[in-house]
């Protein structure tokens, strides 16, 4: 070995934001939304009826529930986790919400906090159960799905409670000719700004960053003096909230709280986090994508419908997309690699 | 007596000679112009710093590496395995220093793993049990029964499992890769009798270690790798425990290693009796402002763990910690707000979030004033990462760029620009040069060395530095005082002035009773 003089490598000057990054950069962060021009052209070719204003709504209007607990799941897996209990917590939320304002006769407004709270409430025990017994993600929230669905069914004793309709019911209603000029209904619009809100959460504060270095590399996040057991704790007791939002939907919409509803949603919202660029080996995801991954799947469902296919076409239209997805993110991770 | 090369080959061929074998990894030489060869019925030991090519050299012997130049005979027939598996049907078996046992299946589905006897894919499991059990014979423990889980044994007796099952396939030479570095002294004089046994019956042994106490009870012979080519070799009579050093530390020390004046301050780091789980037992020190404090030890003598109890990452068990004012164990969250960070060695596994960009690993940290609010803004990220990658010349396109596209150098100059940035007090390095190009290792001397002397440019008291490495003369080069860790236990730290490489190597070899 000789001594070698250390010379200062100038760093190179930072060229232009375009020629920076590689058509492998843009398929990267937009390939989602491609897929979704994509999926949406198809189907306009086939009806152009999907390609009305009043679809448009429709489509956007069927996307929240799913949407809104999308944005909780996409934490959950950015942080390394999984959540299968988010299906159940929807239910349980609408019930509490509904008990609420039709049997204690709750002011609407605190009865939608009292729903979030419920949401809140089981998150934060899958958190604990995962970082204080120890618990995989993926069991612990396997057992959370049929104790809450349990609990779900009997809080409510087994039947749907309906509720009168008051304000909370126009959040997912399709709107009423006067009030065109709100594009879409209330409750798309609460989705929207959420997502715009913890896209820019995780981007710019400490525990968003936190939660990308915990599902990067725990080891590493815990070197650095990440707190990773409070992150975790937090990542899913959002996720519960986000849960809890989507069962006001869920009771908006059908106008009472049911507890055997949103049945098998959480594979939904797994899939759109999926579809939308997430890694369920974690540290990857983006609430843009995961917006996007839910939409494409309304777009299926929606397009499918307007054609007359039947539901066993639909469904295997979307498992073919939701696989074809995945390939084409682990193609693009190899061509990095 | 130390001759070098083969010339002490008895006239008989030998079971397993190896011919002039050179290996490269890319720019690296790691192996040039080797030639090693051991006899039937004879166990020949391989010694040499960590990093020397002892084990890139049982790799290319065990079929996981193949050779660049050079050729292998077993029993005077070219031998070329292709990969582990080709080697031991070759009957070329290997027991690696950590075991590669399946825990969840039994005794004998372990010692038959991937060579079960079968009939049309249908295990026959008698014969599995007997030939299981023939293999076991050897060892005299009938507490290994053929079906207890491998879990359920000690690390000793799984230990035999894999010697068991390398004698399953009936090999003729035997490779141990460390096999005592998680034994204790009764289960090594075990192992001992166990390996004399075998070699009774005329197997070939390669024993690597780097005990040379041990070395010294088992081998008939000895060679010596340094930098990746034979030093030595001599028969086991003929060579003392000063000359196999002088052989494996044999090197000048070159000036690389900057020394600017260092005045030692007050005590800001002092630890007393320290204890962990397993490791380390024992260990005190203590580590003044204004000086960097060097541990020497070999692997798994419990340096690392020294310092991942001291940062919080591993538990303490008993012994006190005492950083500035703050008493007692903390988690790494509050070291860090105690002006204390770490370098990992595991550079890829722990150190860096590899997928994650510079600015993200750099900040990660301490994730404040990059915005009002509390807000972290990405640019600003960016800002304080640029200034990194200038002052350690760290070869990147822009701060925004992942951490994993980097070299190694460069990725090592990352994980210690985060100790730069939070502008801790105290660094804990744990082989800050593992694996790294020369140029980037100079730039760290440089910046170690920066950090521990008195500023004249600014009144800001000077760093305090522990340093870990198994590069002896780094140690030397950049440290104030040396401590030197072996089988758990701390020794006294004594001024680089009143050591040198040899006095070190024997303490950690065991051989020195105090460095």
């Amino acid at each position: 070995m000789t001594p070698s003089p250390v010379t200062e490598q100038p760093v190179p000057a930072r060229r232009s934001f375009l020629h920076d990054k590689n058509i492998v950069y843009w398929l990267n962060k937009f390939g989602p939304l491609l897929a979704l021009v994509l999926v949406y052209g198809f189907f306009a070719l086939l009806n152009s009826r999907i390609a009305t204003l009043v679809a448009v709504e429709t489509i956007i209007q069927q996307t929240v529930i799913v949407g809104v607990a999308a944005i909780g799941m996409t934490l959950v897996i950015i942080s390394g986790g999984i959540d299968l209990s988010a299906g159940s917590t929807i239910a349980i939320s609408s019930v509490v919400l509904a008990m609420l304002i039709q049997t204690f006769g709750v002011h609407p407004a605190l009865a939608v906090l009292g729903g979030l709270l419920a949401g809140m409430f089981w998150g934060s025990i899958n958190g604990l159960l995962i970082t204080r017994l120890r618990i995989v993600p993926f069991i612990a929230t396997l057992g959370t799905l049929l104790a809450v669905r349990g609990f779900a069914k009997g809080l409510a004793r087994g039947m749907p409670i309906n509720v009168e309709p008051t304000w909370l019911n126009e959040l997912l209603a399709t709107l009423p000719p006067g009030q065109r000029w709100q594009l879409i209904p209330p409750g798309a619009w609460v989705m929207i700004l959420l997502a715009v809100a913890v896209s820019g959460f995780l981007r710019y504060t400490r525990l968003g960053r936190h939660i990308y270095a915990v599902g990067s590399n725990e080891q590493t996040a815990r070197l650095c003096g990440v707190p990773v057991e409070r992150v975790k704790v937090l990542v899913y007791t959002a996720a519960g909230a986000c849960a809890g939002l989507a069962g006001l939907m869920l009771m908006s919409y059908q106008e009472q709280g049911d507890p055997t509803g949103a049945t098998g949603m959480e594979l939904d919202v797994i899939a759109a986090v999926v579809i939308g660029g997430g890694s369920l080996s974690g540290g990857e995801g983006s609430i843009l994508g995961s917006m996007v991954g839910a939409l494409i799947m309304t777009v299926i469902r929606f397009g499918s419908q307007l054609n007359g296919w039947p539901t066993w076409m639909t469904q295997v239209v979307t498992g073919v997309v939701i696989i074809i997805a995945v390939a084409v993110d682990r193609l693009r991770h190899r061509q990095l690699a | 007596m130390v001759e070098s090369g083969i010339t002490a080959v008895p006239v008989a061929t030998p079971r397993l000679e190896m011919q002039g074998i050179t290996k490269r990894f890319g720019a690296t030489l790691a192996l040039e112009q080797v030639d090693f060869s051991v006899a039937a019925g004879e166990i020949h030991a391989l010694v040499g710093e960590n990093g020397a090519g002892k084990s890139t050299l049982v790799k290319i012997l065990s079929g996981a590496h193949q050779p660049d130049e050079g050729a292998m005979y077993l029993d005077g027939e070219p031998f070329r395995p292709r990969n582990p598996m080709d080697a031991r049907h070759q009957r070329v078996g290997m027991i690696y220093q950590e075991l590669s046992l399946a825990p969840h299946l039994t005794v004998e589905e372990n010692i038959l793993l991937g060579m079960e006897p079968h009939r049309y894919g249908w295990i026959r499991w008698r014969e599995v049990r007997e030939r299981a059990l023939e293999a076991l014979a050897q060892f005299d423990r009938p507490e290994i029964r053929p079906d207890l889980k491998v879990s359920d044994l000690s690390v000793s007796a799984q230990q035999l499992v894999e010697i068991g099952r390398s004698l399953a396939v009936g090999c003729r030479v035997l490779i141990l890769d460390e096999p005592t570095s998680s034994l204790s002294h009764e289960d090594i004089e075990r192992l001992f009798e166990i390996i004399r046994r075998l070699k009774g019956q005329g197997l070939s042994i390669v024993y690597i270690s780097h005990f040379l106490e041990e070395v010294q009870t088992i081998a008939d012979r000895l060679t010596v790798l340094r930098d990746g080519a034979v030093a030595g070799t001599s028969a086991m009579g003929g060579i003392t425990p000063y000359e196999i050093v002088t052989l494996m530390v044999g090197r000048e020390v070159k000036e690389l290693y900057p020394r600017s004046t260092r005045k030692p301050q007050e005590a800001i780091l002092e630890i007393k009796d320290l204890g962990g789980v397993h490791k380390p037992q024992s260990a005190s020190l203590s580590l003044h402002r204004g000086e960097v404090l060097g541990i020497f030890g070999l692997i798994g003598a419990g340096r690392t763990e020294l310092l991942r109890a001291i940062f919080g990452l591993d538990p303490v068990r008993r012994g006190q910690i005492k950083i500035g004012v703050h008493l007692g164990p903390a988690s790494p969250m509050k070291r860090w707000m105690q002006g204390v960070g770490m370098l990992s060695e595991d550079r890829k596994g722990e150190g860096l979030t590899l997928n994650l960009s510079i600015a993200d690993n750099v900040t990660i940290s301490k994730l404040k004033g990059f915005g009002p609010l509390g807000l972290v803004l990405p640019q600003n990220q960016h800002a304080a990462a640029g200034k990194w990658i200038k002052r350690l010349a760290i070869r990147a396109t822009h701060p925004g760029q992942r951490v994993g596209d980097l070299s190694g150098g460069n990725q090592q100059k990352v994980a210690l620009a985060r100790l730069l940035q939070h502008d801790v007090d105290v660094m804990l390095l744990d082989e800050p040069t593992r694996g790294i190009d020369v140029a980037a290792k100079a730039k760290i001397y440089q910046v170690i060395d920066d950090l521990a002397a008195v500023s004249a440019k600014s009144s800001r008291p000077p760093k305090a530095i522990i340093m870990i490495s198994s590069y002896l003369p780094e140690l030397l080069g950049v440290c104030d005082r040396i401590a030197v860790m072996h089988r758990g236990r701390l020794s006294q730290a004594q001024p680089v002035s009143e050591v040198d490489e040899h006095k070190l190597m024997l303490a950690a070899t065991g051989e020195g009773g105090q460095a």
